[in-house]
């Protein structure tokens, strides 16, 4: 009994690691230009396949492998930025706009996939030994976490990330680009959810094209939970979800899977809209 | 140096500007009054490229930078410390203060810059570490003409620097914008503090609804019996 609960809670903490890593991105683009990214998780299902075809031509070498797909996602989210949401921001259109084109863009993603490698199922190989591999996944997201926090606390593009967040003008007045800051903030949420994807492929050993949607929401719900617009919000949010997610499945249904995501996400805006992090803002009018 | 020729800027449909001529030269302090809504901080956003103007035209340093981007004025020199001192509330003050270097690569330059204002002002080393919203607002002032000076303003644009500061605070902020002057910085203030701004002047315009009304020497403005009446409280 003890040592069920132990691998649940183990279970628990590497999928919610994940789940932090993908809510780090929503959390991070929300703070800075108050979008609500839905193509987010698609850019995560994109790193999962990459880091399949990059397996499968180049052979499984994990550190590969997660190098290629980062590189590639944080690359693929700063163009998605470029064409659907800068232009719509230089014109000052409506908020609602760019959460349309970002919908847009997520619809447009998936069916890229399906287009270029079919609809079905991707079984995923062994990147990582068998034995110590939740190990290894949450060691890694943790990597990358710390060195996130790194990044927004100890340099200058990391200060001016803040900086944009809080007053765009204000940080212009200083010789901030904030265009250069926002595609800065695009590449790193992109980067953490193309690892994300490849450490879900590693740990699932499946992918498929819509992938992205139910995890890309439950991420959403975790940065929710955490407070959006807050980093540390999104990674306690995250782990906060996989274990309740898991514990659920193992002492209550498996059927209450999604139910239990979701219903998080209903009692966190009943009860304390900011969520966990975030700070109550008062709109400017 | 600073030039504005016929400067038109608009909100919308609404015309904040109507024409403004105005001229900084090297080392003076200038200062722009006027009552609210007159288009004080319109003016300085239009120099900062903040605002774009529909029509005139704003060199400075014989360079014509009317449709330059914000970050591009700010690396020719010419720097702003807005209205409201708009410290950023959840950086420390040394990360304020960093950022006001932004454009400046070298590390070495950035923490002699940051030795030289903690010199002016003390009270802000003793405070590097907390949040910049947690400061009172003479600090906070302080931190907002620090960060500006961690750029090595060639212009300082200053925008209502007394604006909700205790008397004894002003006082020994203007002392303070006197000091940067004499180290070869040149000074646009814009005051609703009238007096304030032209006892230490050199040359002052009065602002109207958009318009330039009067320019004089500052000690002229402060006997003039118009701005008397208007600004100074008779």
């Amino acid at each position: 009994m003890l040592s069920s609960l132990f691998q649940q809670f183990l279970n628990g903490i590497t999928v919610g690691s994940i789940y932090s890593l993908v809510a780090l991105g929503y959390t991070m683009v929300y703070g800075i230009i108050k979008l609500i990214n839905f193509a987010h998780g698609d850019i995560f299902m994109v790193g999962a396949f990459i880091g399949l075809i990059i397996s499968i031509k180049m052979g499984t070498n994990f550190t590969l492998v997660i190098f290629i797909a980062i590189v590639l996602t944080s690359f693929i989210g700063v163009l998605v930025e470029k064409i659907a949401y800068k232009p719509l921001r230089n014109r000052n259109s409506a908020r609602i706009s760019a959460l349309i084109s970002a919908i847009g863009v997520s619809i447009f993603i998936s069916n890229l996939v399906v287009l270029i490698n079919g609809p079905q199922n991707e079984s995923y190989p062994q990147l990582l030994p068998n034995n110590i591999l939740q190990i290894l996944i949450i060691l890694i997201s943790i990597g990358l976490m710390y060195g996130l926090y790194y990044i927004v606390h100890n340099t200058k593009v990391g200060i001016a990330m803040r900086a944009v967040s809080f007053n765009v003008n204000t940080a212009r007045l200083m010789g901030i680009n904030p265009d250069m800051v926002i595609s800065f903030t695009f590449a790193i949420g992109s980067l953490l959810a193309g690892a994300a994807g490849v450490l879900v492929g590693t740990y699932y050993r499946a992918v498929d094209p819509f992938m992205g949607m139910m995890f890309g929401l439950k991420a959403f719900v975790a940065a929710v939970l955490g407070g959006i617009g807050s980093i540390p919000g999104a990674m306690v949010g995250g782990l906060i979800l996989g274990l309740t997610e898991v514990l659920g499945v193992a002492f209550v249904s498996s059927s209450f899977r999604d139910a239990i995501a979701f219903g998080i996400l209903i009692i966190i805006l009943i009860v304390k809209p900011t969520g966990l992090f975030g700070k109550k803002t008062k709109e400017k009018v | 140096m600073l030039k504005l020729k016929s400067i038109h800027t608009k909100y919308g449909n609404i015309e904040a500007l109507k024409g403004i001529d105005l001229n900084v030269k090297e080392g003076e302090i200038v200062t722009i009054i006027g009552g609210n809504g007159a288009g004080k901080t319109t003016t300085l956003n239009t120099i900062s490229g903040i605002l774009k103007p529909v029509a005139g035209e704003i060199h400075f340093l014989n360079k014509d930078i009317t449709q330059w981007k914000a970050d591009k004025i700010v690396a020719e020199g010419l720097i702003q410390v807005p209205e409201g001192r708009q410290v950023f509330p959840n950086l420390t003050v040394y990360e304020n203060l960093i950022l006001g270097a932004y454009l400046q690569k070298d590390k070495i330059k950035v923490s002699k810059k940051m030795e030289y204002v903690f010199d002016i002002f003390p009270r802000l080393k003793e405070r590097e570490k907390q949040l910049g919203g947690t400061l009172s607002g003479g600090e906070q002032q302080m931190l907002a003409i620090g960060r500006a000076l961690m750029a090595e303003p060639v212009l300082l644009l200053l925008d209502e620097p007394s604006l909700g500061l205790a008397p004894i605070v002003v006082q020994n902020i203007f002392k303070i914008i006197q000091d940067i002057n004499k180290t070869g910085t040149t000074i646009l203030i814009v005051e609703q503090n009238a007096h304030m701004a032209l006892s230490i002047a050199n040359r002052g315009y009065v602002i109207e609804t958009g318009k330039i009304v009067l320019e004089d020497d500052a000690k002229k403005l402060l006997t003039n019996d118009e701005v008397r009446k208007a600004y100074l409280g008779g």
